[in-house]
């Protein structure tokens, strides 16, 4: 611990020099040098560019026929557009239900009882230490099995219902961990205090630990939904109706433009990704600039406890 | 009523050869994966730091893309799109073939988590390190080897093994990319016993047990090498 004052970084000198803790604001000899490798990169890059290019060109992947469906409204009213329904549907079902489960579990987790918090630890983890593509095959055609062995009538699960479902467990469970690691970022005077002035346990989390928690925890969260967008396109594999299967799929098959779906389908996904990480990035500059809370913004990372088997910020299990 | 489907375990004892070369599948796939992804994102990572503006955008290109692209078009892309119509194909031995595509496609994807982490770890060393660092004369090799490295390294173990166990348990997505593993083998054990409980609960086991040590290993050499600021 020092005692010196803590003086304030002082304030930019010279906005054109950056220096930054790998490299020290370049001088002339240094600029010199990042000009020359400047140049060298972009020929290196553009070197790569051509050689796709080219590939994509030799097997005939650049004519114009097989990129015009793309740009007829057909194409995008008959396949694209449905397609992102359905990815969007199941996203929003998989999203609310894995908030659900999150707040239910993480909350479970957090339980005096131990009868509580020792299953609901254990759901958790199980579920974050499983690949959710092999939970889907489970969810898919498990139920109907089992409930025909046992004599019991059970309606088929659709493919919607076996990705929702699945997409809930895992997702959920990672929320879980990020609701449990948000309650806990809260200093801990803040719920003794809470105690001190006469309330109790649910009224310590619900006025005092959950707000100031949420808004800790919204960034991790948000990134946590992107993942679950991401995930959607799993349906693939138990053929749902989603924008990979309609794009990837359908489309091919009906024009022969593999890569040039693969191109349009990546796109509209990473937009629709960027959009949603946006929103995570806006929400955690809005939550630092409100001091309001106590807590520091988590990270998905470094999401401690029994959790062995973290997520890394956005790393998807699809 | 016939229990069998919630009690009998018969069918993974034997089946159990199999079951040991599906995940021993799935290991190869991660160790090779494992090494790959370090190696192309830490080229990704020395462009996005690097003083040149080019270096940086095209890192930066890199890592949005792919991060944001579902892992199931990356791999779909390497065997329809790669190897059938672009014809470009790493070996002629169709599984070999398939074992290298589905490695690829997951290099690149992963690659961009690797590439996001330790771009984070270098961004935990606080300025003042590296200023301290030229005061005393330390040249930039000396001076990244000998502050800022060791400093780095240490903050990205646990999100990098973050990263690894998601890894892991995306070899299953591979299976979109004809290459035969234990999603594979759980999905065709399915269709001939029957989906029942046992085999589900045997394969999720199989999985904790890849995934959990793996966590447990980094959450020890994260908390061993913790630097305490």
């Amino acid at each position: 611990m020092s005692t010196v004052t803590e003086t304030k970084p002082a304030p930019p000198r010279a906005a054109k020099r950056q220096a930054s803790v790998l490299f020290d604001a370049p001088g002339p000899k240094a600029r010199m040098r990042h000009n020359i490798l400047t140049l060298i990169s972009a020929i290196v890059i553009l070197a790569i560019i051509y050689v796709v290019v080219a590939r994509f060109d030799k097997e005939g992947q650049l004519q114009g026929k097989l990129w015009k469906p793309f740009i007829e409204v057909s194409t995008w009213s008959d396949y694209i557009l449905p397609g992102i329904g359905g990815t969007l549907k199941a996203a929003l079902a998989g999203a609310v239900l894995a908030l659900l489960f999150g707040v239910l579990f993480g909350l479970g987790r957090m339980s005096d009882h131990r009868w509580i918090r020792i299953p609901a630890g254990a759901v958790v983890e199980f579920f974050r230490a499983i690949p959710l593509l092999i939970l889907i095959f489970f969810v898919f055609s498990g139920p109907p099995t089992i409930a025909n062995a046992l004599n019991r009538e059970f309606p088929e699960v659709t493919a919607f219902t076996a990705l929702v479902i699945s997409l809930m467990l895992y997702n959920g469970s990672v929320l879980a961990e990020i609701f449990r690691a948000g309650i806990n970022a809260v200093p801990r005077g803040q719920s003794e205090a809470a105690y001190a002035i006469g309330l109790r346990k649910s009224g310590v989390m619900r006025l005092i630990l959950i707000p100031q928690a949420t808004t800790a925890m919204m960034p991790a969260i948000v990134s946590q939904l992107v993942v679950l967008l991401k995930d959607s396109a799993l349906g693939w594999i138990i053929s749902y109706e989603d924008l990979l299967n309609t794009g990837y799929r359908q489309i091919p098959t009906q024009y022969g433009n593999l890569i040039p779906a693969a191109i349009v389908i990546a796109l509209i996904y990473i937009a629709m990704n960027l959009a949603l990480s946006y929103l995570a990035t806006w929400l955690e500059k809005r939550s630092r600039r409100s001091r309001k809370s106590a807590a520091k913004p988590i990270d998905v990372s470094t999401v401690p406890g029994a959790g062995l088997t973290g997520e890394a910020p956005g790393m998807p299990s699809a | 009523m016939n229990w069998n489907v919630l009690l009998d375990f018969s069918p993974l004892a034997d089946n159990s050869d199999k079951l040991l070369s599906a995940f021993w599948a799935n290991i190869r796939i991660s160790v090779t994966v494992g090494i790959l992804s370090l190696v192309l994102g830490t080229l990704i990572t020395a462009m996005r730091v690097s003083p040149v503006r080019v270096l940086r955008v095209a890192g930066a290109f890199y890592v949005n893309t792919l991060r944001n692209t579902p892992l199931t078009l990356v791999l779909l892309f390497c065997s329809l799109g790669l190897s059938d119509t672009l014809k470009f194909r790493i070996s002629h031995t169709p599984s070999i073939n398939f074992f290298w595509l589905a490695v690829l496609g997951m290099s690149v994807y992963t690659a961009a988590f690797v590439a996001e982490s330790l771009r984070a770890g270098i961004n935990t060393v606080p300025m003042g390190q590296a200023e301290a660092a030229r005061a005393i004369g330390l040249t930039f090799t000396q001076s990244l080897r000998m502050v800022i490295m060791p400093q780095a390294f240490r903050a990205v173990i646990a999100p990098l093994g973050s990263v690894m166990i998601a890894m892991i348990k995306n070899t299953t997505v591979v299976l979109v990319a004809s290459y035969y593993e234990a999603a594979s083998l759980m999905k065709d054990m399915f269709e001939q016993y029957g989906a029942t409980l046992p085999i589900f609960i045997g394969f999720a086991v199989g999985f904790m047990c890849l995934t959990l040590p793996t966590g447990f290993f980094f959450n020890w050499l994260a908390k061993r090498m913790a630097v305490v600021r």
